[in-house]
């Protein structure tokens, strides 16, 4: 697989370690009431989709950035590549 | 028609025109008391064991493809009982005394030759560790042999013993353990099933769930409506996509890992061996050539084929261990797609939906599990209560914080 890296170009996947389903992004509050409850899903539970994945890549043998790619599943097709620090501030992280 | 020798001398003189198939095809009925979901080899052994313990019993297993398209017949076909945790090692050593005993059970020759499985160590800590698990193995009933450098010597005289990074100071073999005919495995199960009455219905792919009110009575498929009291799901790769079909979410990573066989060698590998500092492991086939593998490719896959990298680095692994097979040729490889689960360890259970039960989360290495994940979620399925050696395979171990996590690398699956 090639990943277009949007600030480095064309990389191969091998430079990247693999760390899972975007959604990771967004951390539990862990003052908040459920924390328990969301910590459990948040560390465990998947929808471990077949068809399109957001997941994140770190480019540990680059420029190590973490990057959230949109990839088929099933294909191993790359849709879409970002930086993820674009995306969790898109999402509302603060950074 | 029960095999043996006076049948394969018998069939021999009428130009082996006599076979007959070994399990019937029959359509769906409309109801059963259980549906298996899954034509692996968990969910045909389940299916045997269910309808040998409980006579009389409906059984329908119903399979996406054709029997024995799954990993079942894409494992690289070891067998072996040497965990070190209290959840897993009865589990698996019961397994391994059913092994001893199938070909048997089944009068199905499953090529089980228990040649032993040695696996190395590098450094005094792993040497440490080998002796920790050798002795939760005896513990359990299995049987464990620490080999020192020079046994090992004698035994695999061609290990670059001398590797300046990864010099081998000895390996830990369970002579018990060894590899099986994995596709033969299937059919086995499939007549030894059939012949109890078992409906096996390939060609059937389970596309819903029929529930209402918490409960759930049957599965829609390809192949119409299908009823039934209870409905055990073991589909490996596959249980993310089919379990969400009940609206359910698992503790599971789908990934892929790559086999590869080489061209036929002449007899040299004793048994299985397994790297200790890289990922490679290997066998040697009865007709000669070397399988195969190492780690996982370590992303999100259904692809059931795996990337280059990972080919390189299995064979990096392998040339450093044995430089000798440097030059042997690679004949073929292929892909599965394993259901990695968030602690490296499987789940046989219900599920908060009564009548439907799920077992999964096998990750790379369920081949060996296939008889007692049979007779365990036939034991579920039948009794309702999880079976003595699967008592830890539980869906809340996560949020009660009970993992078995025989790496100790946490909820990361592509590091188990
Ligand atoms: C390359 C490779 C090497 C391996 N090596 C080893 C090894 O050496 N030792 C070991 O112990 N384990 C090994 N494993 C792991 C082992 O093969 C699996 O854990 C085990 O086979 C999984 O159980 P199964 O046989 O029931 O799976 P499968 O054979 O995959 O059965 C699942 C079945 O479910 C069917 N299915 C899916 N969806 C549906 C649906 N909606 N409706 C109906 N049917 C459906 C599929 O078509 C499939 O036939 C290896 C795996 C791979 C991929």
């Amino acid at each position: 697989m090639i990943i277009v890296h949007p600030l480095l170009g064309p990389r191969d996947a091998q430079e990247f370690t693999y760390l899972g389903d975007a959604s990771l992004i967004h951390r539990p509050d862990p003052k908040a009431d459920d924390a328990a409850e969301n910590f459990y899903e948040y560390l465990y539970q998947r929808d471990n989709l077949a068809g399109e994945h957001r997941e994140l890549w770190f480019h540990e043998q680059g420029d190590r950035s973490w990057l959230v790619i949109k990839r088929n599943t099933l294909t191993h097709d790359i849709l879409s590549v970002e930086l993820a620090s674009d995306v969790a501030r898109r999402e509302g992280r603060s950074k | 028609m029960r095999h043996s020798a006076f049948q394969i001398f018998k069939q021999a003189l009428r130009g082996h025109a006599g076979w007959k198939p070994i399990w019937r095809s029959p359509d769906p009925k409309p109801h059963y008391d259980y549906i298996i979901v899954g034509g692996g080899g968990h969910g045909l052994a389940t299916a045997y064991y269910l309808a040998k313990k409980y006579q009389g019993v409906n059984i329908a297993v119903l399979e996406k493809n054709w029997l024995g398209c799954g990993n079942v017949a894409r494992n690289t076909t070891i067998i072996r009982s040497n965990y070190l945790l209290d959840g897993n090692e009865p589990f698996y050593e019961h397994s391994m005394k059913l092994w001893e005993g199938l070909e048997q059970e089944l009068n199905y020759n499953a090529m089980i030759s228990q040649r032993g499985i040695i696996n190395l160590f590098h450094t005094d800590p792993q040497r440490d560790a080998s002796v920790r698990r050798g002795n939760a193995m005896c513990l359990n009933g299995a049987d464990a042999v620490l080999l020192s450098q020079e046994e090992l010597r004698k035994k695999c005289p061609f290990l670059n013993f001398d590797n300046a990074r990864f010099p081998i100071l000895g390996g830990l073999w369970q002579p018990r353990a060894g590899t099986a005919r994995h596709d033969a495995v299937a059919w086995g199960y499939a007549r030894g099933a059939d012949q109890h009455g078992v409906d096996i219905i390939q060609n059937c792919e389970v596309t819903g769930f029929l529930i209402s009110g918490g409960i759930c009575t049957g599965v829609e498929t390809t192949r119409g409506q299908i009823r039934a009291k209870k409905i055990g799901v073991a589909v490996a790769g596959s249980s993310s996509r089919v379990m969400a079909k009940a609206g359910m979410r698992l503790p599971i990573e789908s990934h892929v890992l790559q086999a590869f066989v080489s061209e036929g060698l002449k007899p040299i590998i004793p048994g299985v061996i397994t790297f200790g500092a890289g990922h490679f492991y290997v066998s040697q086939s009865n007709k000669g050539g070397l399988v195969f593998g190492g780690d996982i490719d370590g992303y999100n896959t259904y692809a059931q084929r795996g990337n280059l990298p990972v080919v390189e680095d299995v064979c990096e692994g392998g040339v450093a261990l044995m430089p000798m097979i440097g030059r042997a040729r690679l004949l073929r490889m292929w892909g599965g797609c394993v259901d990695m689960s968030m602690d490296g360890s499987p789940i046989i259970d219900k599920t908060h939906i009564e009548g439907l039960y799920f077992n999964g989360g096998w990750c790379y290495g369920g081949f060996k599990a296939t008889p007692a994940s049979g007779v365990a979620f036939a034991h579920l399925l039948a009794t309702n209560t999880p079976h003595g050696t699967a008592k830890a395979y539980r869906f809340d171990r996560f949020s009660r914080g009970f993992l078995i996590d025989e790496k100790g690398v946490g909820a990361q699956p592509n590091l188990h």
